[in-house]
C-alpha cells in the first residue's frame, strides 16, 4: 500500500492548529533551531482516516480472526474494558498531581484503582504483595530478578547463578543476564524438569530458578513440590513466569505452593489488548519477605480509608518506571477481574484448559504430539514427518486462521504450539482443525503448492534474508 | 458465565472426546497439596455495575483544575481521529506481527513511525519503539556499553530527575554504571561534562530542552565526545523538535525520547512510549523491535520484523536486550499524530506552547520576589525562584483549583523556592492570568 509519505502533498493540511503569534525564530536564536523543517508528511484529516483505515484491514485480530498464537493468551478482549480506561477521569490524570503537596486528595480514584488491582492479584496468587509498575512481562521479569538480587545482596548472600530450564521463554535468561547474573540451562526430561538435574546444577551460588508452570510445552510441572524444597536448602528463590497464569486461575495459588516472586502480564490472563505488540502491563507479586524491596511509591491506605503513595521504604529496589506503571493497562484488567469475579476466573482457566484439551485429542491423528497427555492451556506439536511447521502456518492464513506459535520453544522439531484460550467455542475448534488438516493434507499431497502459501493475502511470503541484508529501515534508507 | 461460549451439551461432548469424566478431571496434576488455600475474589459483577464503579472511582479524580504541570508529561491536544483511529480492533486486537503476510497493517504502521520519527529526530535509523522515556535512555546507555565496550555513562543532572532514579534501578554495577555530573544552576556544566569523560566512558547522555526547560545546543560537547570515541545520547522532546536544532546537527549517535506529547493521553502515568533512534553504525547494538521493507516471492514491497538475530527469542541470554514487546498501539497513536498535525501543525504546537510559556513568564516576573531560575533560553518549560517555598504556595493556589506547576524541592538540593511550570497549545491567556492572580495574593506581594 502507498505510504503516508508518499500520499504527502505540500501544502495541504490536517489538524491545523491557531497560527502562533511568534514564529521559532522569533522566540530562540538561529543556533538553537533546526535549519530544515521537518519533512512530516502533508495531509487532510480524511487522508489520514482512509490511510489507517485501509491499514488495518491488512490485520488479523481476534475481532476478524481466532488467533491461537501460543504463549500469548490472544482471548477475546472486552469492550467494556475500553470504556473504562477511556473515562476523561483517568486519562486527563497527570502522574504527578499525586505527588504535589496534598496531591493524594486530587487522586484518590486513580490510587484506589492501584489499590483495589494489587488486593486482587494478592488473592488471585496468594502473593503478600504486588508491585504495578513493570510496563510489561519482560520488564516484570527483569524487577522480580532485582528484588531477588536486593533480598540476596541484603541477606549477605553471594550468589552469582539464575537457574533457567531449556524450555523457559527468552526473555527469562536475558532479563537475569541484564540484572547481573550468569545463566545456567538444564534440560528437560519428559518435557518437565528433573528434580535429578536440578540437583546437580543446586549449589548456594544459585540465587533463584526462573519457571513457568505450566511450562512452555504446556505442561504442568508435577515435581513443584520437591523442586521447592530443593531451592530452600540453599536459600534459592522461586521465581514463577506467569505466562501461562490462564492456565491455573482458582486451581493453584503461587503463593501457597512456594514461589517466592511471580510476574503476570496482564494483556494476557486478564483480557487487555495485545495492540499490535503493546503496550501491556506486568505486575510483580512478592512474598512476605521480599515486601521490603519492591519499588516506590507504593499505594497504601489510611485508616480513614484514604490512599497515599509511601515512598519511604529504605530497602526499596527504586523506580522501574517513571510512575505507577501502565495505569490505562491496569484499569482494563480491574475492570476484568471485577467483572468475571472469582468464579468467572476459575472458569476462564477450566475452558482454556478444555478447549486445549480438545484440539490436542482431535489434532492427534493429524500432527505428532509428542507429550500426548491431559495437557494445561496449550499444547505442542511437530509437523508430521517431511513438514514445515512454517508452511502448514502459512496454510492456516490462506484459510482465514491466524497460526499457532511456530518454532517455540526451540526444544520441540518444526513446532507449533496452539492455545486457543477459553473464549472460543467449539464451533470455531471444529472449523480449525478442520483447515489445519487440509492443510496438512495440502503440504503431504501437493509439498510445491503448500510451499507457496499464502496466496489469499495481499502480501505473499517475504523476503526475511533481504530484509536484514539490505536493512531498509525507513523510506530515506532506500 | 461472562465470554465463555460454551453450553452444558458441549462441555459433556468435548469431555468425551477428550476421554474425561468432568472438568475437574483437566486438573488432576495439580495434587490436593498444590490447591489454593483460600480464593476469596469477590463475586463478578454486571458490565453496567463495573461501569458505574469506574466512573465514580474516575469521578474522584479532579481533572478540572488549571494545571501547569509538565516535567517531562504534558497535557496537549489529542486529536478526535487518534482515538478514531487506534480504536479499530483490527488494529488493538492483533498481536506482535510474528505472522508479516496477515499483519501488514501494523508492520507498515511501524514502518511509517520509524520514517517519521527518524526525520522529525534528523536521525538514520528508528526501532518499532520500548516502554518509556527512561527505559529509552537506559537502553541507550546499554547499547553504548555494547558498542565501546566500556562500562561508564556520563549523566547530566539536567535529565529528568524521574527518568534518573530508572537508570539507577535498572543499572548493575557490574555491566553499567553512571557518573553523574551537577546542573549549573538549572543548566549544563558543558566543561565539567567534558571533564568526566574518561578511557572508561561508554557514553554521556543529556536532555534538550533539559528538566528546567532550557534549550541548549550540545554539539560542541558531542564533537569532544566523538573525538573520545564515546557515544553521545540525546534525549528530547518530539513536539519541540520540530523546531529545536536536531540531534542528528548536534552529531548525537543515539536519541531518544518519551513519545507521551505525541497523541497519547496522560493516563495517570502510562501506558506512554519510548522512542529511540541511532545512527546506521550502531544499528546491530539497536534493541527491541524494527521493522524493514522488503519484496514478496512476486516482488510486491511489503514489511517484516528485521534483524531478529539480536532478540531475546533467538539469542536468549545473549541478546542485545531483554524486551520482548514494543508500545505498538501507542507507537500508531505517535503516527497517527504526526500524520494528521503534519509539518505546520506541529509546529504550531510547538511555538504556540511557546508563546505562551513567555506570556507565563512575562506575568509571573512582573510579581514581586519571582524571578527566572536563570537567563537560559527556554521552550514551553521554565524554572521559576518564588521568595517562599515552592511545596507551600503550590498548596495554597491548589486548594483554589489552580496547579501552578511542580515544586523542585523533593528533587534538587537547594530548590526549595523553585518551581518548574509548563504551558502547551491548550494553556490559555486565562489561565495564565487566574495564575498570576492567585500567586500574587499567595505570595501577599503586589502583581
Amino acid at each position: 500500500m502507498k505510504s503516508l509519505f508518499a500520499q504527502s502533498v505540500a501544502g495541504r493540511v490536517g489538524y491545523l492548529p491557531e497560527k502562533p503569534e511568534k514564529s521559532a525564530a522569533e522566540l530562540l536564536s538561529a543556533h538553537l533551531l533546526r535549519k530544515v523543517e521537518p519533512q512530516l508528511p502533508e495531509l487532510s484529516e480524511l487522508d489520514v482516516v482512509r490511510h489507517f483505515t485501509r491499514l488495518s484491514q491488512q490485520n488479523f485480530g481476534v475481532d476478524s480472526h481466532f488467533y491461537p498464537l501460543g504463549s500469548c493468551t490472544m482471548k477475546y478482549n472486552p469492550k467494556f474494558t475500553e470504556q473504562a480506561a477511556a473515562l476523561p477521569g483517568f486519562t486527563r490524570l497527570h502522574p504527578l498531581l499525586a505527588q504535589m503537596p496534598e496531591g493524594e486528595r486530587y487522586t484518590q480514584g486513580a490510587l484506589q484503582c492501584l489499590w483495589d488491582m494489587e488486593q486482587a492479584l494478592k488473592e488471585i496468587t496468594g502473593m503478600a504483595g504486588y508491585t504495578l509498575q513493570p510496563m510489561a512481562g519482560a520488564n516484570g521479569e527483569f524487577t522480580g530478578v532485582k528484588l531477588i538480587a536486593a533480598y540476596h545482596k541484603d541477606k549477605g548472600n553471594k550468589k552469582t547463578k539464575i537457574i533457567v530450564p531449556d524450555s523457559a521463554h527468552g526473555t527469562n535468561p536475558a532479563s537475569a543476564v541484564l540484572a547481573g547474573y550468569d545463566i545456567v540451562n538444564i534440560e528437560s526430561k519428559d518435557g518437565m524438569i528433573d528434580p535429578e538435574t536440578l540437583e546437580a546444577a543446586l549449589d548456594d551460588d544459585v540465587a533463584a530458578l526462573m519457571m513457568t508452570c505450566p511450562n512452555t510445552l504446556g505442561l504442568f510441572e508435577t515435581h513443584l513440590p520437591q523442586i521447592v524444597e530443593k531451592l530452600r536448602k540453599v536459600d534459592a528463590l522461586l521465581y514463577y513466569d506467569g505466562a501461562n497464569m490462564n492456565a491455573v486461575l482458582g486451581q493453584m495459588r503461587v503463593g501457597d505452593v512456594g514461589f517466592d516472586v511471580v510476574h503476570l502480564n496482564v494483556h494476557k490472563t486478564f483480557a487487555t489488548p495485545h495492540g499490535g505488540g503493546g503496550p501491556g502491563a506486568g505486575p510483580v507479586g512478592v512474598s512476605e519477605k521480599l515486601l521490603p524491596y519492591l519499588p516506590v511509591g507504593r499505594v497504601e491506605k489510611r485508616a480513614d480509608d484514604s490512599f497515599f503513595l509511601n515512598f519511604d521504604y529504605p530497602k526499596s529496589i527504586g523506580h522501574i518506571a517513571p510512575f505507577y506503571g501502565n495505569f490505562g493497562i491496569v484499569v482494563r484488567g480491574l475492570a476484568y477481574i471485577e467483572r468475571l469475579g472469582g468464579e468467572g476466573l476459575r472458569r476462564a482457566s477450566t475452558f482454556a484448559v478444555l478447549n486445549a484439551n480438545y484440539l490436542r485429542v482431535v489434532l492427534q491423528d493429524t500432527l505428532d504430539i509428542p507429550y500426548n497427555r491431559v495437557c494445561m492451556h496449550e499444547f505442542v506439536a511437530s509437523a508430521p514427518e517431511g513438514q514445515r511447521a512454517l508452511d502448514i502456518a502459512k496454510g492456516l492464513l490462506d484459510r482465514g486462521y491466524h497460526a499457532p506459535t511456530i518454532y517455540f520453544p526451540l526444544i520441540v522439531k518444526e513446532c507449533l504450539m496452539p492455545e486457543p484460550t477459553e473464549t472460543e467455542s467449539k464451533q470455531t475448534l471444529d472449523a480449525f482443525v478442520e483447515a489445519l488438516m487440509d492443510a496438512v493434507a495440502e503440504g503431504r499431497d501437493t509439498p510445491e503448492k503448500a510451499h507457496e502459501a499464502p496466496v489469499t493475502l495481499p502480501i505473499r511470503r517475504l523476503d526475511e534474508t533481504a530484509a536484514a541484508r539490505q536493512m531498509v529501515l525507513t523510506e530515506d534508507m532506500a | 458465565m461472562p465470554f465463555v461460549p460454551h453450553t452444558e451439551a458441549e462441555i459433556r461432548q468435548m469431555l468425551a472426546v477428550i476421554g474425561l469424566t468432568s472438568l475437574d478431571d483437566l486438573f488432576a496434576d495439580i495434587t490436593p497439596e498444590l490447591r489454593p488455600r483460600s480464593f476469596n475474589v469477590p463475586a463478578g459483577k454486571t458490565e453496567s455495575a463495573v461501569l458505574a464503579r469506574m466512573e465514580a472511582l474516575a469521578g474522584k479524580n479532579r481533572t478540572d483544575l488549571i494545571s501547569f504541570l509538565g516535567a517531562g508529561f504534558y497535557q496537549h491536544a489529542v486529536p478526535s481521529v487518534i482515538d478514531a483511529l487506534t480504536g479499530r480492533s483490527e488494529f488493538y486486537t492483533a498481536y506482535t506481527p510474528y505472522q508479516p503476510e496477515c499483519s501488514q497493517g501494523t508492520l507498515q504502521a511501524i514502518f511509517e513511525f520509524q520514517t517519521a520519527v527518524a526525520r522529525l529526530f534528523d536521525m538514520e535509523c528508528c526501532n518499532a519503539s520500548v516502554y518509556d522515556g527512561g527505559s529509552a535512555l537506559f537502553e541507550a546507555a546499554m547499547m553504548a556499553v555494547r558498542h565501546t565496550k566500556r562500562h561508564s555513562i556520563v549523566v547530566d543532572e539536567c535529565i529528568n530527575p524521574l527518568w534518573r532514579a530508572q537508570l539507577e534501578t535498572w543499572h548493575n554495577e557490574g555491566i553499567v554504571h553512571f557518573v553523574t555530573v551537577p546542573h549549573k544552576n538549572g543548566t549544563s556544566d558543558m566543561a565539567a561534562l567534558k571533564a568526566a569523560i574518561t578511557d572508561n566512558t561508554a557514553a554521556v547522555m543529556v536532555q534538550n530542552p533539559n528538566f528546567f526547560g532550557a534549550v541548549e545546543d550540545f554539539s560542541e560537547l558531542f564533537a569532544h565526545a566523538r573525538a573520545h570515541k564515546v557515544l553521545s545520547v540525546i534525549s528530547v522532546y518530539p513536539v519541540l523538535q520540530s523546531v529545536l536544532k536536531t540531534p542528528g546537527e548536534m552529531g548525537a549517535d543515539v536519541a531518544v525520547a518519551d513519545g507521551q506529547s505525541l497523541g497519547q493521553y496522560l493516563n495517570f502515568g502510562g501506558p506512554y512510549l519510548g522512542i529511540m533512534t541511532c545512527r546506521k553504525d550502531c544499528i546491530r547494538q539497536f534493541p527491541g523491535r524494527i521493522v524493514g521493507r522488503t519484496k514478496d516471492v512476486d516482488g510486491e514491497t511489503g514489511y517484516v520484523l528485521t534483524l531478529q538475530a539480536r532478540e531475546q527469542h533467538i539469542r536468549r541470554a545473549k541478546a542485545t536486550s531483554n524486551i520482548c514487546s514494543n508500545q505498538a498501539l501507542c507507537a500508531l497513536r505517535a503516527l497517527i499524530y504526526l500524520a494528521v498535525v503534519g509539518r505546520q501543525g506541529l509546529m504550531r504546537v510547538a511555538e504556540n506552547s511557546m508563546v505562551m510559556a513567555r506570556k507565563a513568564v512575562e506575568k509571573l516576573t512582573a510579581i514581586s520576589g519571582v524571578h527566572l531560575l536563570n537567563d537560559a533560553p527556554f521552550g514551553n518549560e521554565v524554572a521559576l525562584v518564588l521568595p517562599k517555598p515552592a511545596a507551600a504556595v503550590a498548596a495554597s493556589l491548589m486548594a483554589q483549583g489552580i496547579v501552578p506547576g511542580f515544586p523542585l524541592g523533593g528533587l534538587y538540593a537547594g530548590m526549595d523556592n523553585v518551581l518548574l511550570l509548563a504551558c502547551t497549545e491548550l494553556t490559555s491567556s486565562q489561565q495564565v492570568d487566574a495564575l498570576a492572580s492567585a500567586l500574587a495574593s499567595a505570595l501577599g506581594g503586589a502583581q
